[in-house]
């Protein structure tokens, strides 16, 4: 093979490699992404059942009802809306009423969300970011909700390097 | 004073890398032999007092001198020793300190070590150290000091994030962290190479042993912080897709890509300007990690505004050198002279593959993180790019990569032999085959993938033994002379098989892992028993436990095995009171490579606990592998041909001597 035929099998490969990895990631894009939404978005979208999505918001306080063999429910609220919620598992470490959550799950029939994923972060305000930045949006952000005892002034932590930043409960 | 002392010598530090990243270029410049042996100097001397400042924080930390904000935020008199110690990088100021000391540390092995580089190259070397030395310095003597006072010091501390007392701690940053930062070498290299516009491959044999050292420690302290991950946070979970852990996936990737096109450099003289872009990309994807998790734009973007100063600060070094890098690149490439020729089938071709595909594979994740953010910024839409879209995007690139990887080192230079290398690669083959079927004969009806997956891995791992099989002659000579032969090998070789045969180990544990992990979750009483997996883990009942800075609460679980009484098992939950935070500290019981997991929930009204029981076939392999892959690094390292500051043969030191 001469100089060029060898630099051209070498570049066709690489385009090839390059084409199937792109083809791959936007495959992948189309069916493997999950959109984040507040109850109140979630009711304007009219987010058909079954499409899986991230929900975020507050706790809805006087609304955790523990049933049977770990069986769950809680509400889910924005300061304009609220979305039921049911579950099956532990809760994690930092879950609590009136405090920020993340739940990722679909829609089912009758409208109340099945969280197959409860998420709390790692964060001392107990709030997660896309929660505070919706609530923040809407308006309904109280400097209060990230107050608590002993970490009056907000410092915000920045953990060791590979700190994986989400505790998650299946 | 200490606090005080600390901060100056960090400046002082700084002074010095201002000269180091001036003086010996002008040396190089004008070919002024004293100038250019400032760098040495100065490097040693930086170094000194970036472990001067490092030991003040320190101390600082183990006396728990509250006056000073870094200390009052996240230490606690009452905390362990270790762990007043491991707080010292568990925060953002703390652990940009460590990244600089070992940055120092990196210009003083060089320094140190570099007396036969050719004086330019390593002048040049240095000064580039000192940029990056510098940028750093400012970024915290300006954003994130940590010698701060308190103008009314506080009694007691705030306590470290319970999360964050652990060993893991001690040992993943550091380990982490001399990786990242290793690479900051062969970047050096890079662009001094690019500034001098000569490389030979004499530079490659100087690159390799750096770029090695860096990716056996990004290796450990990945792995390190994935087992960390998994006994910490209680719910069994290694690897989450999370951007921070990509952030040390990508350096590594693109490491691994660079180690392995050094090869063809040192040994072939080509790939020269490639080999140069990767030492490029493999440290700005270092930085890149270091300004995902230190700019806090990953916690929220909005953080990110809050405390814009650090953020944009990071992000303008960033730009700096990788934006610098990539535009000597394109500018200076050019004049460096190309390498040899090969055929698309040979070892060159094969090392080519394999940085096609690992680069290839860095880009999929790059984008998976990057895409969330970029998507956020622009439209202001939050997305998720979570497991589902690397397994789909990265598992399947990364099947043809070790379907090629026996084949690699079978193939010789220049001109291959495909056919050869398959014929004594056939063993391997007909191995991974019976594997294959037996697995799927006896998970009959059960998922064909992992079978198949695991096949793969055998694949890998039984190509590396052939070999070393090959290579000695083993069951063809005589046994005493393959033994022989064995020992005559040149360590590097036996680097190759142990660190492919760590990718087939670590493979079979990722898979045995997730398909065939068993998990029980539900409240139980005293006296309850659950059986997962066989065992029989009965619950004897509840014990509270004061502890040095935490009330904690254990469950002791019995493990019977076919009625046998196997061990006592104590998962417990600890609160504590400082930061009003609880973690759970899952109880762990090891038989073989696998291993049972046990982590508590919340207790109910009635005295019943919530646990989760967790039995994981093969897990251990997952970390197995990489220590494995660690150690065949280690072995390549300490072969004489690489060894660090290896006396150079007589006949290539005229060739190292620069071209003035």
């Amino acid at each position: 093979m001469t100089r060029k035929q060898r630099r051209l099998t070498m570049i066709g490969g690489s385009l090839a490699v390059l084409a199937v990895a792109a083809a791959l990631v936007l495959n992948a894009m189309r069916d493997s992404i999950v959109f984040f939404s507040t109850p109140t978005m979630a009711a304007e979208k009219h987010i058909p059942p079954g499409k899986r999505f991230r929900l975020g918001g507050l706790v809805q306080p006087g609304s955790l009802v523990r049933g049977d063999n770990l069986a769950i429910s809680f509400a889910v609220a924005d300061g304009s809306a609220t979305l039921p919620v049911s579950y099956k598992g532990i809760l994690p470490d930092l879950f609590r009423e009136g405090q920020g959550v993340v739940a990722e799950g679909a829609l089912d029939a009758s409208g109340v969300f099945k969280a197959d994923t409860v998420l709390a972060k790692h964060d001392e305000n107990y709030m997660p970011k896309d929660v505070a930045d919706a609530l923040k949006k809407q308006g309904h952000w109280k400097d209060d909700y990230g107050a608590k005892p002993g970490a009056a002034a907000a410092v915000p932590m920045q953990q060791g390097s590979a700190m994986p930043t989400q505790g998650a409960s299946r | 004073m200490i606090a005080e002392a600390g901060h100056y010598a960090l400046v002082l530090a700084l002074a010095l890398a201002l000269i180091q990243s001036t003086v010996p270029i002008a040396g190089a410049r004008w070919g002024d032999a004293a100038l250019m042996n400032v760098a040495r100097s100065a490097a040693l001397a930086q170094l000194l007092f970036a472990a001067a400042s490092f030991a003040a924080l320190v101390w600082l930390h183990v006396t728990s001198d509250f006056s000073v904000a870094n200390v009052f935020e996240n230490s606690h008199s009452l905390k362990p020793l270790i762990y007043k110690i491991t707080g010292v990088w568990g925060n953002h100021e703390g652990s940009m300190l460590l990244w600089v000391s070992i940055l120092a540390l990196f210009g003083g092995l060089v320094a140190a070590f570099g007396n036969n580089l050719p004086l330019s190259l390593r002048a040049y070397v240095l000064a580039v150290q000192a940029w990056i030395a510098s940028a750093f310095y400012l970024f915290i003597l300006i954003t994130s000091n940590p010698f701060l006072r308190i103008a009314n010091p506080p009694i007691e501390g705030r306590d470290l994030n319970p999360v964050l007392q652990d060993i893991g701690l001690a040992v993943h940053p550091p380990m982490l962290y001399l990786g990242y930062v290793g690479f900051s070498i062969s970047f050096s290299f890079a662009i001094a190479a690019l500034l001098e516009g000569r490389i030979d491959a004499a530079w490659a044999r100087w690159v390799r042993p750096w770029t090695l050292v860096a990716w056996i420690f990004l290796t450990l302290g990945i792995a390190m912080g994935s087992y960390w991950a998994y006994y910490e946070l209680g719910w069994g979970g290694w690897w989450f897709w999370d951007p921070v852990e990509n952030a040390s996936l990508m350096p590594w990737l693109a490491g691994t890509a660079l180690l392995h096109s050094a090869v063809v450099m040192e040994k072939r003289n080509a790939l020269k300007v490639w080999t140069i872009l990767l030492s490029i990309l493999t440290f700005s994807l270092s930085l890149l990690g270091t300004f995902l998790v230190r700019s806090g734009v990953l916690t929220s973007v909005h953080a990110f505004a809050t405390d814009p100063t650090r953020g944009v600060f990071i992000l303008l070094i960033l730009c700096l050198f990788i934006g610098g890098g990539l535009s000597l690149y394109a500018w200076r490439a050019s004049t460096l002279k190309q390498g040899g020729l090969f055929a698309p089938i040979s070892r060159e071709g094969a090392l080519v593959l394999n940085n096609l595909f690992l680069t290839t594979a860095c880009a999929t994740v790059f984008i998976g993180t990057l895409y969330p953010l970029a998507l956020e910024v622009l439209t202001g839409d939050k997305i998720s790019v979570g497991a589902p879209f690397f397994n789909l995007t990265f598992a399947p690139l990364f099947v043809p990569l070790m379907i090629a990887v026996p084949f690699g080192p079978l193939l010789a230079w220049k001109r291959g032999d495909l056919v050869g290398a398959a014929q004594r690669l056939m063993a391997a083959g007909i191995a991974a085959l019976i594997a294959m079927a037996m697995l799927l004969a006896w998970t009959h009806g059960g998922s064909t993938f992992a079978p198949l997956a695991i096949g793969l891995a055998v694949w890998v791992i039984a190509g590396a033994l052939s070999d070393l099989a090959e290579r000695t002659g083993l069951f063809r000579v005589d046994f005493g002379i393959a033994m022989r032969r064995a020992r005559g090998l040149p360590r590097a070789t036996w680097g190759t098989a142990f660190a492919h045969a760590g990718v087939g180990v670590a493979l079979i544990g990722i898979v045995c892992e997730t398909t065939w992990n068993s998990e029980y979750i539900a409240t139980m009483k005293p006296d309850d028993v659950a059986k997962v997996a066989g065992y029989e883990l009965k619950l004897d009942g509840l014990t509270q436990r004061q502890g040095p800075n935490f009330r904690e609460m254990i469950a002791q679980f019995t493990v019977n095995l076919d009625g046998q009484k196997l061990s006592v098992m104590t998962p417990s939950k600890r609160s504590f009171t400082t930061r009003g935070s609880s973690t759970t500290e899952a109880a762990l019981l090891t038989r073989g490579a696998s291993q049972l997991y046990i982590s508590l929930g919340d207790t109910t009204a009635e005295g019943a606990i919530a646990v989760r029981i967790y039995h994981k076939p093969m897990v251990l392999l997952i970390w197995w592998g990489p220590v494995l892959m660690a150690f065949g690094g280690m072995l390549s390292l300490s072969d004489r041909r690489l060894r660090v500051g290896a006396p150079k043969p007589a006949k290539a030191s005229r060739a190292l001597q620069p071209a003035e």
